[in-house]
Parts: C-alpha cells; structure tokens; sequence
C-alpha cells in the first residue's frame, strides 16, 4: 500500500519529483566524478551523459520516444528538459554576457551558420549515397537530417521522402545532438572552444539547440549564451536552405 | 523583488517566440526561427538600459541569475528526456552521417575562428 502511495505522489507531482531526481543525479555524478576519475572529466559532463543512458534504458523498457520520461514516475523529466524551460534557462544566461564580444564575432557567427548547414547537409548526402541511396529527394532529406532532426522531416515531408527516408533523416539529426552533447568537452581544447568568438562559430557551425546547449553546459557555462545566439538561427536557415537550393544541387550532381 | 527578475525574463521569452514565430510564418516553416536569439538581445538591452528607472535591484537580478544556475539541470533532464534510443537504431546511415557531420564541423571551428581573428586585425 505504502509503495501505490509513493508511486502516487511521485506521478502527480511530476515537476517536483523530477527536481529531486535531477538533484540526486547531479549529486552522485559529482561525487563519483571526484573519486573514480580526479574531477578530470567535468560533473555535469557525466551527469548528461549518465542521462542519455537512462533515455535509452527509458527507451528499451518502454519503447516509447521520450527517454525516461515514459516512466510514468519520470514523466516530469521531460517538462523539466522540455524546449519552455530550456530556452528559458538559456535566455536567462544572456544576462551578464558581453555586448561587445556578441558584435564582434556577429558576422563569422552568421556565416558559420550558412556554411554550417551547407557542411552537414553534404556530408549527410555524402553517406547517404555512399549507402546505395540515388533518388535525389531521399539522398536530400537524409543530407537534412544531418542538419537537425527538425531540418530532416521538413524538407523531406516538403520533397514528398518516404517514411522510412524520414525516419532515418531523424536518426541522424539526433544522432548529430548526441554527438555534440557527449563529444564536446572531449575535443573543446583540440578546436579552442573557450572564448566567445569560437563558442559562436560553433553554434552556427553544429546548429542543434540541445546538442550546443548540453555540450557547452559540460564545457564550460559561460559560452552558452554565445554558442546558444547563432544556434538558434540554424534550423530555420536550414528549413530554407535544404528544400530549395540545396535539393536542387543534389539533383542536378545525381543527374 | 524576485519576480521582477522572473517576469522581465519571462516577457523577454515571450516576446522572443513570438517573434520567432512571426520569422517562421515569414518563411514558410512551422517553427521558432531564431525567437531565443532575439529573447537574449532583448534581454541584454533592458538590463544594460541606463535609465535609473529601470535598473533591477540585486534581489530582482537573483530571479534571473537563479534560472542561469538551473540551465545545467534543466540540460541534463534534457539529456534524459532524448529519444536516444531509436537514434541508435534508425540504421547504420543514420549514425555514420550524424558522426560524420559532427566531426567536420568540430574540424572547421578552428579554422573559421582563426579567420575571425585576421580578419580582427585589419
């Protein structure tokens, strides 16, 4: 009985349940951070980590496609990490940010946005035929995916792609998201990811919202809002850029 | 007071969106195209206003810096929410074209930065 009562609470206070559980979480991959590996890796590098393990294990149990927030008594997780309160905290990060250092990388930033979804859309295309792929629309949507899992369906619903085409342009799109979360302190210092210039050609340049925001949160906090201002241009330039010119590209090189 | 902070940011995210949506509408595409952008320039420039009026009080800036503390657990329920899963087995193209795009991208920071700052020094 005592157990029903539990499981109770947790379900209908599904926000607060999922503060507690994010807090104990952070807790223990701080800690295990410190003594396993000598705080060499970042704590909140662990944390998001440990996080896409359990959305995967959330995603085994219940096949379903939100992490683990389909267990219903984790199903605040997913309000906590949903888009309201991410763009929230990352909004409430340009308080203190430097005006100065957003002007001055402003236009590298807006190019690296172009050349970033052009670079991913190619490479995308790239494997895609490299994969036995030869209708122009499906070798572009998949080359979209690459873009973002949001620019994927767009220009291949806009292209008429199948289903199956689709779905794997989604795929890649967060495959791309978890790269960036998890890959990003690893290779900061190799790229010079840490001064404002860099972590704004960097949001334009890997253009997934939750990708830049997660792997900046486990580099280093005070970019976000740099990395976080070009990012946000990306997927609508790449809704843009994918279904037009881009496709029209593909189609004539496979022609 | 504290919801001044909460409230300014709020507004700023709201206005934020919707002009993102507008942008969207603009454009063709059924998003939010660049709203957070545009929320944190608003939000920049109300905090930098000179105005006396208008200058938040440190507790009312504890409403804004208190969400910038969160951004990192909001970041890692974030993580948790991910459909990893079905990323991992939408096929062997799926995975090779997001890897890939990943690592070009890494490999091109450096050199756009290093551009930047030539260009800097004219």
């Amino acid at each position: 009985m005592i157990s029903s009562i539990i499981e109770n609470v947790l379900a209908n206070n599904a926000l607060i349940t999922a503060f507690a559980f994010i807090g104990i979480l952070s807790f223990s991959t701080n800690k295990l951070s410190d003594v396993l590996i000598a705080g060499r890796i970042h704590g909140s590098a662990v944390a998001i980590t440990l996080g896409l393990v359990l959305a995967y294990v959330g995603g085994v149990v219940t096949g379903g496609s939100k992490g683990l927030a389909d267990i219903s008594i984790f199903a605040g997780v997913a309000v906590m990490g949903g888009a309201m309160f991410r763009d929230f905290a990352i909004v409430s990060t340009a308080f203190g940010a430097d005006l100065s250092a957003l002007k001055k990388a402003g236009l590298v930033g807006s190019l690296s946005i172009v050349i970033g979804v052009i670079l991913s859309f190619s490479v995308g295309s790239v494997v895609a035929v490299a994969f036995g792929y030869t209708d122009p629309v499906s070798v572009a949507t998949i080359g979209a995916g690459a873009a973002t899992y949001i620019v994927g369906p767009v220009t291949g619903t806009a292209l008429g792609a199948s289903s199956e085409v689709i779905a794997l342009s989604v795929a890649a799109g967060l495959i791309k998201s978890v790269t960036v979360m998890i890959g990003t302190p690893f290779v900061a210092k190799w790229i010079g990811l840490n001064n404002p210039t860099s972590a704004m050609i960097y949001g334009g340049l890997m253009g997934t919202t939750s990708g830049v925001a997660g792997g900046l949160a486990a580099t280093d906090p005070k970019l976000v809002p740099y990395g976080a201002m070009t990012a946000t241009f990306y997927t609508g330039v790449g809704c843009l850029l994918a279904p037009s010119i881009l496709f029209i590209l593909v189609r004539f090189i496979l022609s | 007071m504290i919801i001044y902070g909460v409230a300014l940011l709020a507004f700023c995210m709201l206005m934020g969106t919707v002009s993102g949506k507008l942008i969207g509408v603009l454009i063709g595409i059924d998003a939010n195209v660049g709203g957070v952008g545009i929320a944190m320039l608003l939000l920049l420039f109300l905090t930098n206003l000179k105005s006396d009026r208008f200058k938040l009080k440190p507790l009312s800036n504890t409403g804004i810096t208190f969400w910038t503390a969160m951004y990192i657990p909001i970041v890692v329920a974030m993580a948790a929410k991910q459909n990893v899963y079905s990323a991992l087995n939408g096929g062997a193209v799926a995975v090779v074209a997001g890897l890939l795009a990943v690592g070009a991208s890494f490999a091109l920071i450096p050199i756009l930065t290093r551009m930047a700052g030539q260009s800097d020094d004219q």
